[in-house]
């Protein structure tokens, strides 16, 4: 590679509580394939999309806060989580259309001492990795294949769609047939399942208040995985992994079919193809585990 | 007339295509099937132009509805490769681009089909009557000078008033899907329109029965399928978060689970900075409410999927967050 990949690394909350495993497995996958992260220790929460129902202006300001600690340090944000991603994307898409909401945004943040100048881009890591790093690059690092497994890709909405706010970010992704994670899968060796459900919604958001809706939601995806013969799926997102994996028995017993499929995030295969071992991946803090893998 | 003059068909690309048609007659069939076509498509051709040659140049009886042919009735909405698409619109080109050469005709809803891409789709038109999808105002109906409306108030429509009702993001969304309760994007959207006429009368009203939980707002997966499909740039998800901030802003909004875990986000971000999750659905769930959570929490807690209230992650620079949560924040519960 021409030139050492650099960013600003925006966890999210999930991260650094329920999904442990997806920080550790970035890390992981960054330093091997030498990607520098300089995580922002700085940033708030990006609201979910459930801040932007209740306060449209506070979420702005702390997520443009959240893009100046990007500028501050010069770097390009990545994100791990599609909604971080949807959020900070759609917060830097408003203020760099609109100067006087920019202006307003702008006044707030001037009374902390920082200033939106929208110098640094944000993308979810999948991208870093098909779009910057490349894929050609990543096989060319390939130590352990993921040879004969089956592997049922599931985006996650809020990296594809809306296309417009996203699509600069993405390498140009539709929506409706998404193929970067696919050509991931096949980059590290594995097998990539199509199955109708792959860019549908797991219904995270609506966990809490309509349990029903989501565990439907994320039991189609499932059973759509099981269906075409999937080993385990893969997502680049902690939201739609902690509804897959961590409440997978409920599920389970809502679509009347006993489930059984592991659910790996995005870092996790590329690391696990590049030879890391299973343990410095954080697989042992899955629910269902990806057995395979253990030792 | 020169005879010399090439037909301009000759220069426009074309491209072969097998088109799948879904067939099925409520009246005389137990079963759905597809019949297939191979038909040549010009870079011209729009979706329509395609059911018209089926209809016209090989099957009489194939059946879907068509009007105005220029995106404004909203007739012939039909979902090509499970891609809601308004036929007179959506070209050819472009799908055959996104999903190949061979494509599949689909009714926007197999369940509800009557006959071929034609469906019954009262259960659109029932969800959306009950927003009272029109203008309600106590308007002089002698009016003796124009009731001029400025552009700053129309813009506050933000294009809702663009909707065709053409059900490409009712019969897309995931949420009516799975709960047929569910209002959909097209009902919502046009609460919004009306709602944010600066002449309506009847906001609360509608905030009322859109705030209703399990078939309101609440109720959105925030998927953006509804935004995305949408042939008319409606972007029915803002308007659904409009109709969120709505109902704060309007004091209308019920203390349940799901305003308190909106709320919850905010209080979370001035204690921490990051999410406190397991304190999030405290907050949202109440006592009451937790142990519907004591099984996964358990999981969760033995595969180290729950920090310690000790080593709960904040942010750097906390005080910051702080001050900006208290001059930034605009909304009430």
């Amino acid at each position: 590679m021409a030139k050492k990949l650099k960013y600003a690394l925006y966890t999210g909350c999930t991260a650094r509580e329920s999904t442990p495993e997806l920080l550790q497995s970035t890390i992981a996958v960054a330093e091997k394939l030498g990607i520098e992260l300089e995580i922002l220790d700085e940033a708030s929460c990006c609201g979910a999309s459930h801040l932007q129902d209740f306060d449209d202006h506070l979420s702005l300001v702390l997520n443009t806060r959240n893009l100046c600690y990007a500028e501050k340090r010069g770097l390009p944000m990545v994100t791990l989580c599609n909604t971080c991603q949807l959020n900070s994307s759609m917060t830097k898409h408003r203020i760099d259309e609109n100067k006087d909401l920019r202006m307003r945004v702008n006044n707030d943040l001037k009374q902390v001492g920082l200033e939106y100048r929208g110098t640094s881009d944000v993308k979810h890591f999948l991208y870093a990795i098909v779009e910057d790093y490349g894929l050609e690059n990543l096989k060319n690092r390939i130590i352990k294949p993921l040879k004969n497994f089956n592997i049922a890709p599931f985006y996650g909405c809020h990296n594809i769609r809306p296309a417009e706010i996203q699509h600069h970010n993405n390498g140009g992704e539709n929506p409706y047939a998404p193929n970067s994670l696919d050509n991931l899968i096949e980059a590290c060796g594995g097998n990539s399942v199509d199955y109708d459900e792959k860019n549908k919604c797991c219904g995270f958001h609506v966990d809490l208040q309509a349990p029903d809706t989501a565990n439907k939601l994320s039991g189609k995806a499932l059973l759509g995985a099981t269906d075409a013969n999937a080993d385990f799926m893969v997502t680049p997102c902690p939201l739609c992994h902690l509804n897959l994996d961590v409440k997978q028995h409920k599920i389970g017993e809502a679509m009347g079919r006993e489930i059984n499929m592991p659910v790996l995030h995005m870092p996790q295969i590329v690391g696990l193809a590049l030879g890391i071992p299973p343990e410095k991946l954080g697989l042992n803090h899955h629910v269902v585990k990806a057995v395979y893998f253990e030792k | 007339m020169a005879t010399n003059i090439t037909n301009p068909k000759d220069q426009i690309a074309t491209k072969q295509v097998v088109f799948k048609a879904f067939r099925f007659n409520a009246d005389t069939d137990i079963l759905p099937y597809y019949e297939e076509y191979k038909l040549i498509v010009t870079q011209e051709d729009v979706v329509l132009d395609i059911l018209n040659k089926i209809k016209w140049e090989h099957s009489g009886s194939f059946s879907y509805r068509r009007s105005c042919r220029h995106g404004i009735c909203g007739s012939c909405a039909i979902k090509v490769n499970g891609k809601a698409v308004l036929a007179c619109k959506e070209r050819m080109f472009n799908l055959i681009e996104t999903f190949g050469t061979e494509l599949i005709l689909d009714p926007l809803n197999k369940s509800r089909a009557i006959k071929d891409l034609i469906i019954d789709k009262a259960d659109f038109w029932n969800k959306y009557n009950s927003v009272q999808p029109f203008l309600i105002a106590n308007v002089d109906k002698n009016p003796v000078k124009e009731n001029i409306i400025k552009q700053q108030e129309a813009d506050k429509l933000l294009n809702a008033d663009y909707c065709v009702q053409c059900g490409a993001c009712y019969y897309s969304c995931p949420a009516v899907e799975v709960n047929p309760e569910y209002l959909g994007p097209a009902a919502l959207a046009k609460a919004y329109r009306f709602n944010s006429d600066i002449r309506d009368e009847a906001k609360i009203d509608r905030l009322d029965t859109v705030n209703q939980m399990g078939s309101g707002i609440w109720n959105c997966v925030k998927c953006f399928e509804c935004t995305q499909v949408c042939p008319k740039e409606v972007n029915p998800m803002d308007k659904i978060t409009q109709l969120h901030l709505q109902t704060f802003q309007e004091g209308v909004a019920d203390n349940n689970v799901a305003t308190r875990h909106a709320v919850g986000f905010k209080h979370s971000i001035e204690k921490h900075g990051l999410l406190d999750e397991g304190g999030l659905v405290f907050y949202s769930e109440g006592i009451c409410g937790m142990p519907q959570h004591i099984p996964e929490a358990i999981n969760m807690l033995k595969n180290g999927k729950i920090p310690m209230p000790w080593s709960l992650p904040k942010s750097k620079n906390l005080a910051e967050i702080k001050k900006l949560v208290k001059i930034s924040s605009t909304a009430k519960f």
